[in-house]
């Protein structure tokens, strides 16, 4: 099977424009006799779902928390990258197009990513239109910072809330449609499949989360816009709720599942403090910008430190090793995220990890208050100060701050076309749930953008060019496949609810995190990954038989919500194992260690590798079946990345 | 540390509920309160007893969604959302009471869940600006003053958990409603609609049962984003200079 | 509905009522704050008399008394419909609630506050006002023209020890009512700002001290001086 990925023809820069010429229009008139599904309510949903309800369309959107807004876009902090060239500092879509490529280390295609850098700039039009609250000079114009090493300051930022504040903007256009009747809001209701109709998506089946209700929903087209799936590793900076499931059961309808093994691991999080730990918290990464990453020399030093006989502030200068300031002397403390996490997890494994648990580097500011005072510190990271003692209970301006990698994002996700059309033909995927503009790396300040760049600005020419295809009637939710989807799903329930054994959810899902952490996280090794893929299935076999689900399906049930997700991210993990072990390489998030530089650089394979790795589901117990994509570099030239 | 736990147990909104009294013992201090709940609720389970169920999601105090009335306060004794609330703010032997919010717009669901879509109403009666995607003017425009800005910014930071109306002993949403309504009635972006917007936000305000402000300020003390009531002033100018001058009869 | 019965039925229109009634309560209890000062004249109360008299007669100060019945009524009707909209939109209690930690007390109970202050105001009406108005009150001359002896009346009330005693406490009771309320009434009118709003605040803080205060020093003083 050759996969189609309908990149048009033609100069990088007038693809887009091309595309939308060509692209089928539908009827104003005939826009209200399409019903679209929106599944996600984060920024690429909230997004698409206005977008398209402002054309005309029937949309109904859902959501599984109580309220469109609490989606977890909201938690996004640094900012949105747009190539507006507001500060003249040589800024421009081409650039913007070109970092991304490289930062995402050449593993995403070329005419997706222009698009994103090309319709960057409306964005901000489009927020700021809609009263987001962005940050601005004492001018009146926009403010702009530099952002995750980047080396033009194109970033756009509400303080450190833009998440919030662009989910918000994307919120109340969707708030407003739905006041027009063009929007049907379903919160607490989550999708429990799809439904494809000789081989065409044609609605989903759902779950009322407060009565157990099983539902069908008729569409002609399905949009998934449910974000990534970082709780596989159970602890990780995603909502609690974040979850795979909408995406796994498209993918078990026929949708490829793309690069699952790209995952990111964010430098600068709150190290865990104990078993009980249920999620990690970020903090922003601009404290690199003043923090030194440091940890003792020596192992003896380091176990004093960790048994409490000796405190961070007694240990000489000398005596330390501020070991990205070392390896990288001209990027020093900023070098991108896949490499500082990497390097703090090699001095941990050295055994010279600083707190109780030894999974804990510092990053101190002491020197950055002997210099700027401790007021100017506080100016610019007080409330990330704050946040870190209210979590911690420690003083950051007294004693170091403690940091360690956690899960962040997901560049894998569902494979999908220049259209964002999944395989499953009216079927697609945005944002986060995509795999497609990130590469292997996703560089700061640019999920927000791709999830308002696919839901705003690309969505609602793409779907229109697929709708205006269909004729304009009412999709039959009569149809057998509607009932056979519900009772498939009424079944899985029952199963789940039927097993009485005697483990709690989050007991599998810890294990699963663990064994996804330790092999299948920051480095990765054949044996390892080998390792992971048998613990897997053993586990899986496990849940399955000892799971004990609580109360019934009839009503508002936390732990069957959670049982149902932890069986995909079962199902899910294993595939990126799988897919971790197929990629014999090292490239941005992805770490294999057989294949490293001399002096421990990841090692890309352009000759065997330069491909999107889309995985086809063939049947329960099955490995899944490889089907490549080969990536086609016309604009950029290939070359190793380099921070030293 | 070894604790109390005095809960509000409730199966569904028709139920009537009560409060039933759990020990948690092995409680770190590094924990977060709901780390605490996860912790019960995993013996609860078990033991064969149903989970407490709480609303929770993303555990860093930004997407609105966790609640609970601990201890007579909303978001319990620190100026922070549940979630961000540790178990060192308590101490060993301590009783914990539990409730939900408790508001006639926001309905029991079950045990400490309530029903908070009246805020999603209020924001659809008009808490936007009527743009629609594309066609808008280039983002630098139109200068805002950075002072005002900020001031938006302030009001824009609100996320709808609903602690103000869980702690005004009035159960009004007049934070809530007056931080989206201050937000838009600052940018020049809000002007076209400011009007209406006053008028519809407040009606809807009342529609969903809220009780009136009586400008105790708990709501302000109690809020984990420090949303001041300032905002309620300048609502209650919006709305009067709107009520007085608008188009609509 | 008209555009005004619906804006005056809104939460906030009650409010501003409220507010309104409030404030002009407020400006009357500056004016017999000071008005009843001539209590300590020692004229044997010709200037008190002269004032009641005035204070009865006077046709702009008529309509001043309507408008001051008008935002007593209205002051109390309102709270009255609000209470129960408050007490409505929250039927179940909670079962601890630590108000104390996030508000002042006297805000939490402007009602409480008020009906004791609507009792006061019953007996204080009745003691005085009625018998200005309806009561066999003496006369004295003054001039050549007769006043009624009102001054006579009010010392003779405050030699009972129990009515001294209501008065005082009834101003503390007042006192909180203003605390809360002189603040509480611009912030419902929206004057809120930062650079007007502590010069408010400051001014009600002496305001619901000084003028209490002033109101029960006049029974305190009749009582220990008419020894």
């Amino acid at each position: 099977m050759i996969l189609d990925s309908k990149i048009p023809a033609g100069p990088l820069a007038e693809k887009w424009t091309k595309h939308k010429f060509s692209s089928k229009l539908v009827n104003p008139a005939n826009k209200r006799k399409y019903d679209v599904i929106v599944v996600g309510t984060g920024l690429a949903g909230a997004s698409a779902a206005a977008s398209l309800a402002e054309l005309g369309y029937n949309v109904k959107a859902f959501c599984f928390q109580d309220s469109p807004r609490r989606a977890h876009s909201i938690a996004a902090q640094g900012g949105i990258n747009a190539a507006k060239n507001y500060q003249n500092d040589g800024d421009s879509i081409y650039r913007l197009f070109y970092d991304t490529i490289k930062g995402g280390d050449y593993r995403a295609r070329e005419g997706n990513v222009y698009r994103l850098a090309e319709v960057s700039v409306k964005i901000i039009d489009q927020c700021v239109a809609q009263g987001v609250p962005f940050a601005r000079e004492y001018g009146g114009l926009l403010a702009n910072r530099s952002f995750g090493g980047a080396q033009v300051s194109r970033t756009f930022y509400a303080r450190g809330q833009t998440g919030q504040q662009l989910l918000l903007g994307a919120y109340s256009a969707l708030s407003r449609q739905v006041a027009n009747g063009k929007v049907k809001l379903f919160p607490r209701t989550e999708m429990m499949d799809v439904v494809v109709i000789d081989g065409q998506a044609k609605g989903i089946v759902t779950r009322n989360l407060i009565t157990g209700a099983v539902e069908t929903h008729a569409a002609h087209a399905v949009l998934l816009c449910t974000g990534g799936y970082g709780n596989v590793f159970f602890l990780s900076t995603n909502a609690m709720g974040s979850n795979v499931t909408a995406a796994w059961r498209a993918h078990k309808r026929g949708a490829f599942f793309a690069n699952p093994c790209f995952t990111q691991i964010h430098p600068t999080c709150i190290p865990v403090s104990g078993d009980h730990q249920s999620k990690l918290t970020l903090m922003s990464e601009s404290l690199r910008n003043d923090g030194r990453v440091w940890v003792p020399a020596t192992v003896e030093i380091a176990e004093k430190l960790r048994k409490g006989q000796i405190k961070a502030n007694d240990i000489k200068e000398e005596d330390r090793d501020y070991f990205l300031e070392r390896k990288y002397p001209s990027f020093g403390n900023l070098v991108p995220r896949d490499v500082a996490s990497r390097n703090a997890k090699y001095v941990c494994d050295e055994g010279r990890g600083v707190n109780e648990t030894g999974e804990a580097v510092f990053l101190d500011f002491r020197d950055a208050i002997k210099r700027d005072t401790r007021k100017i510190i506080e100016q610019k990271y007080g409330n990330l100060f704050d946040m870190y003692k209210q979590i911690t209970g420690e003083d950051p301006y007294e004693n170091p701050m403690m940091i360690y990698p956690a899960v962040h994002y997901t560049m894998g996700g569902l494979w999908v076309d220049y259209n964002l059309m999944t395989t499953v033909p009216g079927l697609y995927a945005l944002g986060e749930a995509n795999f497609s503009e990130h590469g292997a790396n996703r560089l700061g300040a640019s999920a927000l953008m791709q999830g308002l760049a696919d839901g705003y600005f690309v969505i609602p020419y793409t779907v229109g060019d697929y709708l205006a295809q269909l004729a304009p009637t009412k999709v039959d939710e009569n149809h057998p496949e509607f009932a056979r989807a519900k009772e498939e799903v009424k079944q899985g329930i029952e199963r789940l609810l039927k097993i009485n054994g005697s483990k709690p959810v989050d007991y599998f899902h810890k294990r699963l995190g663990k064994i996804m952490w330790d092999k299948c996280g920051m480095a990765r090794t054949e044996i390892g990954l080998k390792e992971a893929k048998a613990e897997i299935q053993a586990l899986k076999k496990e849940f399955w038989s000892n799971v004990k689900v609580m109360g019934t399906n009839e009503e508002l049930n936390q732990t069957l919500e959670k049982a149902n997700r932890v069986a995909d991210f079962l199902e899910l993990g294993e595939l990126m194992v799988d897919d971790a072990l197929n990629r014999n390489e090292s490239c941005g998030g992805h770490f294999r260690e057989e294949y490293q530089t001399p002096d421990g650089e990841a090692l890309r394979d352009d000759e065997n590798f330069a491909y999107v790795a889309a995985w086809k589901y063939l049947g329960e117990g099955q490995d899944e079946e490889l089907v490549k994509e080969e990536l086609v570099f016309e604009n950029v030239k290939l070359t190793q990345r380099s921070y030293k | 540390m070894k604790l109390t736990l005095k809960i509000w147990r409730q199966k569904n909104a028709a139920d009537k509920g009560g409060f039933a009294t759990y020990t948690a013992d092995q409680v770190s201090k590094d924990m977060s309160f709901l780390e605490m709940l996860d912790v019960l609720n995993d013996q609860l389970t078990e033991k064969g007893e149903d989970p407490v169920h709480f609303d929770h999601d993303c555990r860093e105090g930004i997407c609105g969604m966790c609640s609970l009335y601990i201890n007579g306060k909303p978001h319990g004794p620190q100026q922070t959302t549940t979630c961000q609330l540790h178990m060192r703010s308590f101490s060993d032997g301590e009783t914990i009471t539990i409730e939900p919010w408790r508001a006639k717009a926001f309905p029991v669901v079950k045990d400490l869940v309530v029903n908070r879509s009246a805020f999603d109403r209020i924001i659809q009666a008009g808490g936007y600006v009527s743009v629609n995607t594309g066609g808008v003017p280039d983002a630098n425009e139109i200068p805002i003053p950075k002072t005002i800005a900020d001031l938006a910014m302030d009001a824009a930071q609100c996320i709808g958990c609903g602690a103000c109306v869980a702690a005004c002993k009035n159960a009004s949403a007049m934070l809530f409603t007056s931080a989206k309504v201050s937000q838009l009635a600052l940018l020049p972006q809000g002007q076209v609609e400011r009007k209406a917007r006053a008028e519809k936000m407040v009606a809807q305000m009342d529609a969903e049962g809220f009780g009136a402000c009586t400008n105790t300020g708990a709501c302000e003390a109690e809020c984990p984003k420090g949303i001041s009531i300032t905002n309620i002033a300048r609502m209650n100018r919006e709305y009067f200079s709107a009520v007085v001058s608008s188009e609509n009869i | 509905m008209s555009w005004v019965t619906k804006t005056l039925n809104s939460t906030l229109g009650k409010k501003l009522i409220m507010a309104l009634t409030g404030l002009f309560l407020i400006l009357f209890l500056t004016g017999h704050v000071s008005g009843n000062l001539l209590l300590f004249k020692g004229d044997g109360g010709q200037a008190f008399n002269m004032y009641a008299k005035f204070m009865t007669t006077n046709p702009a100060v008529k309509l001043l008394s309507y408008l001051t019945y008008i935002s007593v009524i209205g002051h109390v009707i309102y709270s009255i419909f609000l209470s129960r909209q408050n007490k409505a939109a929250r039927p179940v209690n909670y079962s601890t609630s630590k108000g104390s930690t996030n508000s002042a007390w006297s805000s939490r109970n402007m009602g409480v506050l008020g009906t004791i202050i609507l009792i006061f105001l019953v007996v204080h009406l009745q003691g005085f006002w009625a018998q200005m108005h309806w009561g066999q009150v003496p006369t004295v001359t003054y001039a050549g023209e007769d006043y009624k002896d009102l001054f006579l009346i009010v010392n003779g009330a405050f030699k009972q020890l129990w009515l001294v005693a209501l008065y005082v406490i009834s101003m503390v009771f007042l006192g909180f009512h203003l605390s809360h309320g002189f603040a509480s009434a611009f912030q419902t009118l929206g004057l809120n700002h930062k650079k007007y709003s502590p010069a408010i605040q400051t001014v009600g803080a002496i305001y619901c001290i000084l003028v209490p205060a002033l109101f029960a020093s006049m029974p305190l003083y009749i009582y220990f001086t008419s020894y």
